[in-house]
């Protein structure tokens, strides 16, 4: 059995609106195992953000436990969750969140900065790498405003990938894409998958889920449904068979 | 975070604003050379004051008759006669401070040649006057202590008096001029001096043996004042004391009487016009300091404006890993680079205006190291001081507003 990446028991989050008192989360267990791919779904209410941030240690959890790679995350402070973000989780937004004018290199670069044990001639190797990785060693140099939307969603997930993490947590990383472009970054996701790298890729599009392998759905700060794939879709597949466009 | 990375960050967030950056930067560049200016326009006069004060010879030491009291109805220290030249006698005898000692008796009058003729000051002294004064003689000779103990009638005169007297450029030494109708045998001509700094013309003098003027011109018994020189410039403020000693015993004045003359120094009034001019400068400075200031805020301004607009990046920075100190120091970098930058340029506009002031205005300047390391500390205080703030408000973003944020 592979090794636990990501362990949830009883974790609830309520947030406090003035008088009342909202369940963003109502008490849900489960565990991401190395080498998965989920899909977290659910409408919009359902504890989907709630859960994303803890996950990514933005957030801390009211009551239950969260662990992330056997690391206990509760009552850390914000300098030591920063340090957890920095090496074990990889974030990929659903609008890029790249540094304008500054290089795909050097965006790719950013979460080493804040890595002192990394140094420089190291920094830039890895970030190169990562860029070989999503197919844009050739576009390093360029400047977000040079590339296109699933070019800069590619130097994001190269950024998600330069630290080594344990997972990647994608935010609705296709929101912003057509289809074509989705599918070739779905695409891009299932080979990283198959490298053995845990994704965690939140989403309210049901044909997104359709290429994981695993499928959770939450609802109003419950876990409603988790089940697993068996008939994987290869986004690679479903690309090709998408008509032709004469560009 | 190593701080070579978060200046490099810094750096290029200033490179990817150069306009606004630069514009930031030009209260602190205007901040700092208007201070370094004006410092050295303050210095520059306060140093002109005293090279023409120490021209008129800085060992000087003057002593005049009448208290120094401040206060309503002060008579003029002419019309006090306490002064006598037996004051003279034993102030010369009993102090070892003092190389030269004069009497002066002083008058006003007409210096008459021919048909022409120029209102002038006659100074009766004796050839120690020239010493004390540190003048020299363009032509002629000083006359001697004989003829001070005879009374002599001979003079020397200034170049004023000898331009307006002698108009035809002829040698005034050996000719005979009078003043206030009596005659007197011109024997020397004194070195030009010019205006000194409170605008007196030091050349429109007549200088004549003290015995002379006082019985001869002003037929009078006392003296205007006396007139002496220290032995160095250091030992000025011991020589004063010791001369009111000598005088408070000579004029049997007790211990709760004032004393009835005054003895300055040299030195004395070189404080007194310096005071004057620091503060002038100080005044320069404060209004210049303002400016400095407002740049300082004008720095913060932009930081806070740089935080709104970099929120989101903010929160990217802080989901991949960046602590809140490595985000406050990023913004602090940033601001610190900016002051540090414009205090730099500050200094070099302060240089060139303080060049150009001197060059072209002809205003006295002097460029003190210290205003530069100031005006240099001072920014990168300011840039501390007023980076801080908004840098403390982008560290204390939460993360998940942050990203959030449009």
């Amino acid at each position: 059995m592979s090794k636990e990446i990501i362990k949830i028991e009883d974790l609830k989050r309520d947030f406090i609106m003035g008088t009342e008192t909202v369940h963003a989360l109502r008490g849900i267990s489960f565990s991401i195992k190395e080498g998965e791919f989920v899909t977290i779904m659910g409408s919009s209410g359902s504890g989907k953000s709630t859960l994303l941030n803890i996950l990514g240690c933005l957030d801390q959890p009211t009551d239950g436990t969260y662990e992330i790679d056997s690391l206990k995350v509760k009552d850390l402070s914000r300098n030591e969750l920063a340090t957890i973000r920095n090496e074990k989780i990889g974030f990929i937004f659903q609008s890029y969140n790249l540094l304008a004018r500054t290089s795909a290199l050097e965006n790719v670069e950013l979460p080493l900065l804040y890595n002192s044990k990394v140094s420089t001639e190291e920094r830039k190797e890895r970030a190169i790498k990562a860029l070989e990785m999503v197919g844009l060693a050739d576009r390093m140099d360029h400047t977000p405003s040079q590339l296109s939307g699933g070019q800069q969603q590619r130097v994001a997930i190269a950024r998600s990938l330069v630290n080594n993490p344990v997972m990647i947590l994608a935010d609705e990383a296709t929101g912003n894409l057509d289809t074509r472009t989705s599918y070739e970054i779905m695409s891009l996701f299932q080979d990283l998958n198959k490298k053995g790298i845990t994704i965690t890729f939140v989403t309210h599009e049901p044909d997104i889920a359709a290429f994981s392998n695993r499928t959770i759905v939450l609802k109003d700060g419950n876990i409603m449904q988790d089940y697993k794939n068996n008939k994987i879709l290869s986004a690679a597949d479903e690309l090709a068979k998408l008509p032709k466009q004469d560009d | 975070m190593r701080l070579l990375n978060l200046l490099k960050i810094a750096f290029k967030a200033i490179i990817l604003n150069k306009t606004r950056t630069l514009l930031t930067m030009l209260g602190i560049i205007i901040g700092v050379a208007s201070v370094i200016a004006m410092l050295a326009i303050g210095e520059g006069s306060k140093e002109s004051i005293r090279t023409t004060i120490s021209a008129m010879g800085s060992n000087m030491i003057t002593i005049r008759p009448g208290a120094d009291d401040r206060g309503p109805a002060r008579g003029s220290g002419g019309d006090v006669q306490t002064l006598t030249l037996n004051d003279y006698y034993v102030i010369k005898e009993k102090s070892e401070l003092l190389s030269y000692i004069t009497p002066v008796v002083n008058g006003g009058g007409q210096v008459i040649n021919g048909s022409n003729n120029w209102p002038s000051t006659i100074y009766g002294v004796n050839p120690d006057y020239l010493n004390i004064k540190v003048v020299g003689l363009q032509s002629g000779s000083m006359f001697t202590d004989a003829e001070v103990h005879s009374a002599s009638k001979v003079v020397l005169i200034g170049q004023t008096v000898v331009d307006n007297v002698f108009p035809d450029g002829q040698d005034p030494v050996g000719q005979m001029i009078r003043f206030n109708n009596i005659p007197f045998k011109v024997i020397g001509v004194l070195e030009e001096k010019g205006e000194n700094t409170f605008g007196q013309d030091q050349d429109d003098v007549v200088i004549a043996p003290f015995t002379t003027v006082q019985k001869r011109i002003l037929a009078i018994d006392y003296l205007n004042q006396i007139m002496a020189s220290a032995v160095s410039e250091d030992d000025a403020p011991e020589a004063v004391t010791q001369v009111t000693e000598i005088l408070r015993a000579q004029h049997k004045l007790l211990d709760n009487v004032d004393d009835d003359f005054t003895v300055r120094s040299m030195e004395e009034l070189i404080s007194t016009f310096s005071s004057t001019s620091e503060m002038l400068t100080i005044l320069l400075v404060a209004v210049a300091s303002i400016s400095l200031l407002i740049g300082g805020i004008g720095i913060m301004n932009i930081m806070y404006v740089s935080v709104k607009e970099r929120t989101k990046e903010i929160g990217l920075r802080m989901a991949v890993g960046g602590k809140g100190s490595d985000i406050l120091m990023q913004f602090l970098i940033e601001a610190i680079l900016i002051s540090i930058t414009g205090g730099l340029l500050g200094v070099i506009l302060g240089l060139a205006s303080t060049v150009f002031i001197e060059k072209f205005l002809n205003w006295p300047t002097s460029v003190a190291l210290y205003s530069i390391l100031i005006s240099f500390a001072v920014c990168a205080i300011t840039g501390i001081f007023f980076g801080w703030y908004p840098a403390k408000k982008a560290a204390a973003l939460d993360p998940i507003t942050a990203l959030r944020y449009e």
